[in-house]
């Protein structure tokens, strides 16, 4: 709580310097049609009118929490103009990308953990898969995998798991590998199997490690869900609503989508924090 | 038929292979040649499930006619390398990553700025940047400059965040110590706090090398000229000409591991002091 203060005034900081930069991109315009509709202009005017367009080129935050209020709480849910719609399109590809991505990250981390052949051969490809901007790749996978039969959810879903996955192997090889040789030895001694050894030595040291790759691979996968639908012809989803105002030049459409994402990614994040907090402090770790 | 064979029985040499490799001492050399056995393995199984099965170029293209596709298109190729990689990504990683550097020195010299900004920079670096793409297309027009600039936002933070906590990461002793040698702010800074900073700022250098390939290649999208790798793989795939997107694939992959590669052996020489690479 002792960060408040600077947190806040931080953020009053970037709103203000927001608004400030408002007037000065969208300034050229109201000069503009003032001018031809021949009339003066004070500074006042000007600076209202700057953050009152329609389609500016920044909104005003004012116009961005308005369109945001009109589009979730004012709108009925199942309405294709209800950003909540959207999100919901955007979310549910993004938590079914997340739990594959997660599901497979943890098989291939205890492959590579208890299969020296594993590790030795797959560990150097799955750093080497994320050089790979997969993201540039994203649509044309949803393309083949529309011709393919698969469409909706699932191929939007796989860029997410190709994604999340990455920071849950890396993340989870480090936490399995985490019990130090005594702790191993302690396990040997007292006749433990591989499988108990996993269960309750390996497995529980894991799971800070866990969490920590599992609110990245969260992000990560948002990011994937919104890049999966840009290709798909603009249908529905967040990426889909980005990609629409940018085409229409609906910016304040465009800046509350991208709020929206904001929300939807701080709000799973939390709750990925909150899971974190409740497990470790049922296991006496935190 | 013979294809399927073929395949097959490459797989099974292939592992059989790492396995024994797997079993010998580990050293330089079978350490480097596992993971090259087993990525010839898949190419291998690759063109021959293609050809075996028949699958159309269409859905999946051979390594053989991606790679035959790469040495006839080479220019187009090169042409869109310079413009998304050396224009839109190199640029936007300097300017950038400078950026984030001056503001972290500067963060750093106020405490009360570091514990605002830092909570914020987190938030941000965990949220969707990749969609302000469109609207600094409308900004700054669809050239290269552009890209620079969502390149810019993509790197910024997660490199101010690691260069603040690595200017944090000098102990009190070591600090002292500089006290007594009557050292002052910048001597400090140059001397002991950089230095020790330099593990994380590699760290922050190496996770935006790959977030500026993204950001160039996915601004693309949004609109770009008629050259470029993101535009070149939007307009392939509409076209179905899955070989030159391939072509773009593996140069893309190159570009990001070159880029990644040479910013390790950076790395390695500056950070030689470093536990993790002495090891």
């Amino acid at each position: 709580m002792r960060n408040l203060i600077p947190v806040l005034t931080v953020v009053a900081v970037i709103v203000a310097i927001w608004y400030a930069a408002a007037v000065w991109l969208n300034a050229q315009w109201v000069l503009d049609t003032a001018a031809r509709q021949d009339r003066e202009i004070g500074t006042s005017e000007l600076v209202l009118e700057t953050w009152s367009q329609d389609k500016p080129r920044l909104p005003a935050p004012h116009q961005v929490v308005t369109e945001l209020w009109e589009t979730t709480v004012e709108k009925n849910i199942t309405s294709k103009r209800s950003l909540v719609y959207h999100a919901w399109v955007t979310l549910s590809a993004t938590l079914a990308g997340f739990a594959m991505g997660t599901a497979l990250g943890v098989a291939l981390a205890v492959g590579i953990v208890y299969v020296r052949v594993m590790d030795m051969s797959v560990m150097p490809w799955v750093i080497a898969s994320q050089t790979i901007p997969i993201l540039a790749i994203a649509p044309m996978i949803i393309v083949v995998l529309n011709a393919m039969g698969l469409s909706g959810l699932l191929p939007k879903a796989m860029i997410s798991m190709y994604l999340s996955f990455f920071p849950v192997v890396v993340g989870m090889v480090k936490g399995l590998r985490a019990p130090s040789r005594m702790q191993l030895d302690q396990m040997r001694t007292w006749n433990a199997t591989q499988g108990q050894e996993f269960l309750r030595l390996r497995l529980p040291s894991s799971m800070p490690y866990l969490f920590a790759s599992l609110k990245i691979a969260m992000a990560a996968s948002l990011v994937g869900a919104i890049v999966g639908e840009l290709p798909t012809g603009a249908v529905a989803g967040l990426g889909a609503r980005l990609l629409a105002g940018s085409y229409y030049g609906q910016t304040i459409q465009i800046w509350s989508a991208l709020f929206m994402a904001a929300i939807v990614a701080a709000a799973m994040v939390g709750l990925i924090g909150l899971v974190q907090r409740l497990t470790l402090k049922r296991m006496g770790m935190a | 038929m013979m294809w399927i064979l073929l395949g097959l029985l490459a797989w099974i040499a292939g592992s059989a292979l790492n396995v024994w490799l797997a079993r010998r001492p580990r050293s330089r050399a079978t350490s480097l040649a596992v993971p090259v056995v087993f990525g010839v393995t898949i190419i291998v199984v690759w063109e021959a499930a293609v050809r075996g099965f028949g699958i159309s170029p269409v859905l999946l293209p051979a390594p053989s006619v991606i790679a035959a596709r790469m040495a006839s298109s080479g220019s187009v190729l090169w042409e869109d390398f310079v413009q998304t990689v050396v224009k839109g990504a190199l640029t936007g990683y300097v300017m950038g990553c400078l950026a984030a550097f001056v503001t972290a020195i500067v963060v750093d010299r106020f405490d009360f700025l570091r514990r605002g900004l830092l909570p914020v920079g987190n938030f941000v670096a965990a949220l969707p940047i990749i969609g302000t793409a469109p609207i600094l297309v409308m900004w700054f027009g669809f050239d290269w400059q552009s890209k620079a600039a969502v390149v810019v936002i993509m790197v910024f933070f997660p490199m101010l965040v690691n260069t603040v906590e690595g200017l944090r990461d000098t102990s009190a002793m070591q600090r002292d110590l500089m006290r007594t040698y009557a050292a002052g702010y910048w001597t400090t800074l140059l001397k002991l706090r950089l230095p020790a900073a330099m593990p994380f700022i590699f760290n922050g250098l190496k996770i935006a090398t790959t977030l500026a390939l993204i950001g160039a290649i996915v601004a693309e999208f949004f609109g770009s000229p008629i050259r470029g790798m993101g535009f070149r793989i939007s307009t392939s795939v509409g076209l179905l000409q899955l070989d030159l997107v391939w072509a773009e694939i593996v140069v893309a992959a190159i570009a990001g591991s070159a880029f990644y590669g040479g910013m390790a052996l950076l790395e390695k020489a500056v950070t030689f002091w470093h536990p993790s690479q002495r090891g």
